[in-house]
């Protein structure tokens, strides 16, 4: 899933309605150049989203042909508790992964902002965005092991307990949220500071001649102006977040029993160890569902708060 | 933050977000240098004790399998040479196949006029609303059907023609060049395809770079798809391998030091490239909203 952020302004000066004689009616020319990208779009996106719609009306199990069954799986699905606890787990997470993601990158884009700009310091901050999820997930599991890792030797020195993290039943989800948290903070705050470069300097010496302090200008300033980047970058990451697999399939395959079993992971297994294709279809259904709601809401929130700019 | 005080405390802040960045990789490298039975003596200096480069060799393959035991590991042959290989041909071939065609494509929704173009643009874009486990349940099937399981094209073919993300990015750019160069061309009597080849293209060289940069790390760092059809030897990833090789060393102690050393060589390609392209990777991630 992906979304533009801070996207070039669409510049409909060159795509006239009717151009010159030479631009009307490109049909032929034009297949040529879509035809690639069109049996591509239609064998693996167009095709399987109507293909994954019928799988959640069947009884679809990869083996025997499939059954029609209606809306059953719909309504397995409002009695399955571990359905529900997935979206409950799914919830903590995002909540917790989002929020302190979000905060600890406003910060760090304001320390860059006002510091430095070093592209070196940029590149490191990104390094572990551009780092597979799984050797992320290995890292992090072997820092936090409950007997040798590396924080829980820093806990014991600093008089704290040792704690089980990814395998202690109230730490594992937050733990997971924490990793993503650490792995995302930096590539949160480059966009953000990206969104700072919008803010007109002016406004900051203007703000400076009136005395005004640094906290005083980070909430009269820039967090009015960054709202509607700011805004963005929450629907991005919050559609992202909802989609954590990687983490949780390398490190607790969604254990203790089922504290970190989040609904990407709840929906993977059905279908590919337990081969309910049927009831994995109808719960990716749902899924899409919640996804595009959230949006519209999002975006409804989105407009109404455009740029103090404007 | 003209007060001197205030800066430095805000620098300490800085560079200690670096420090918490960057450690975590630190201490991988530590323990790849470090032997199984070294790692477990309670030390906790930042560098390797005796420093061994034989967990490196145990992954990639040029350890015996004697070697292998008594460096604390699985006598099970590891190839991440040839699971490196496999990603970066994986890599390659995505950043070849889709960059080209989601040109291609995007030359057309930009430039070209043809009947229901605004409302395929839009069925193209509709779909990057939908979550990737929904599709891949379909493209599963699909695959399967074709018998692509385990096999390179299977790894490959869902990404390679486009994805809307792709399209969309390119057709951007592609819009805010000046028609009337185009125009100059059209007027020559040179082809649509020639001027897509010989002017479209080089003149957007930068964007079509970044977007090849952008593919290549997520393909590298894609997990799910190749776990579900790569999962033979011959077309194993990077990624999967190093889950695979968790889930299989022994549950009581698991050979750490191998995996920090697997690790360690699925980072270096991506430190290689934010080295070559950092300026372009920073500059490029506002484009993206890309998890």
């Amino acid at each position: 899933m992906a979304a533009t952020i801070l996207e070039r302004p669409l510049r409909r000066r060159t795509a006239r309605r009717a151009g010159p004689s030479w631009q009307r009616g490109h049909g032929r020319i034009a297949l040529v150049f879509l035809a690639p990208a069109l049996l591509g779009f239609a064998a693996f996106y167009l095709v399987p989203t109507v293909r994954g719609l019928w799988f959640s009306f069947t009884d679809y199990n990869l083996l025997s042909d499939p059954d029609v069954v209606g809306l059953d799986n719909y309504g397995e699905m409002l009695g399955d508790r571990v359905f529900w606890n997935a979206l409950k787990v799914t919830g903590v997470y995002v909540v917790f992964n989002v929020a302190t993601q979000t905060v600890l990158a406003l910060g760090l884009a304001v320390l860059m902002e006002r510091l430095t700009r070093s592209v070196m310091i940029r590149a490191m901050v990104l390094l572990p965005w551009l780092v597979p999820n799984v050797t992320i997930a290995l890292l992090w599991m072997w820092l936090l092991d409950a007997n040798v890792g590396f924080v829980n030797h820093v806990m014991e020195q600093i008089g704290l307990a040792k704690q089980g993290f990814l395998f202690s039943p109230d730490q594992s989800i937050l733990t997971v949220a924490s990793i993503n948290t650490w792995r995302h903070v930096g590539y949160t705050a480059l966009l953000l500071f990206a969104g700072m470069q919008l803010i007109p300097r002016h406004l900051y010496e203007a703000g400076r001649i009136d005395g005004a302090g640094e906290w005083r200008m980070f909430r009269q300033i820039t967090l009015p102006l960054l709202r509607p980047v700011l805004a963005l970058v929450l629907v991005v990451s919050l559609i992202g977040s909802f989609q954590i697999f990687d983490t949780v399939a390398v490190t607790t395959e969604g254990g203790p029993v089922n504290a970190s079993r989040v609904i990407y992971y709840y929906i993977y297994e059905k279908a590919f160890t337990q081969f309910e294709f049927g009831y994995a279809s109808a719960m990716s259904v749902f899924l899409i569902l919640f996804l595009v709601a959230l949006t519209l809401l999002q975006m409804r929130l989105l407009r109404a708060s455009t740029s103090d700019l404007a | 933050m003209r007060k001197n005080p205030a800066r430095l405390l805000a620098w300490a802040g800085l560079l200690a977000a670096l420090a918490i960045t960057l450690f975590p990789f630190w201490w991988m490298l530590r323990t790849a240098l470090t032997g199984n039975a070294n790692l477990f003596d309670g030390s906790y200096s930042l560098l390797p004790d005796h420093p061994t480069p034989i967990n490196f060799e145990r992954v990639l393959g040029l350890a015996s399998p004697e070697e292998a035991r008594a460096a604390g590991g699985t006598a099970a042959s590891m190839d991440f040479w040839r699971y490196l290989q496999n990603s970066v041909l994986f890599a390659a071939a995505v950043v070849a196949g889709q960059v080209t065609f989601s040109a291609m494509a995007a030359y057309a929704f930009a430039r070209l006029r043809f009947r229901g173009r605004d409302v395929l643009f839009y069925l193209f874009l509709s779909t990057m609303m939908i979550p990737p486990i929904f599709t891949v349940l379909p493209n599963f099937v699909l695959i399967k059907s074709l018998g692509g399981v385990n096999t390179f094209w299977g790894l490959v073919a869902p990404y390679f023609f486009m994805t809307p993300f792709a399209v969309f990015f390119l057709r951007q750019f592609f819009l805010s060049v000046p028609g009337e160069i185009e125009e100059a061309a059209g007027l020559d009597g040179a082809s649509r395809w020639r001027i897509f080849w010989q002017v479209v293209v080089p003149m957007n060289k930068g964007p079509l770079l970044t977007l090849a940069i952008i593919t290549a790390v997520q393909t590298w760092n894609e997990f799910l798809w190749p776990l579900l059809i790569a999962k033979q030897e011959n077309v194993r990833v990077l990624t999967t391998a190093m889950a695979i090789f968790q889930q299989q060393t022994p549950n009581a102690t698991p050979d750490w030091a191998g995996l920090m050393a697997g690790a360690t060589l699925a980072v270096l390609p991506v430190l290689l490239l934010l080295i070559l392209f950092g300026r372009r990777l920073v500059d490029s991630i506002r484009f993206t909203g890309i998890k």
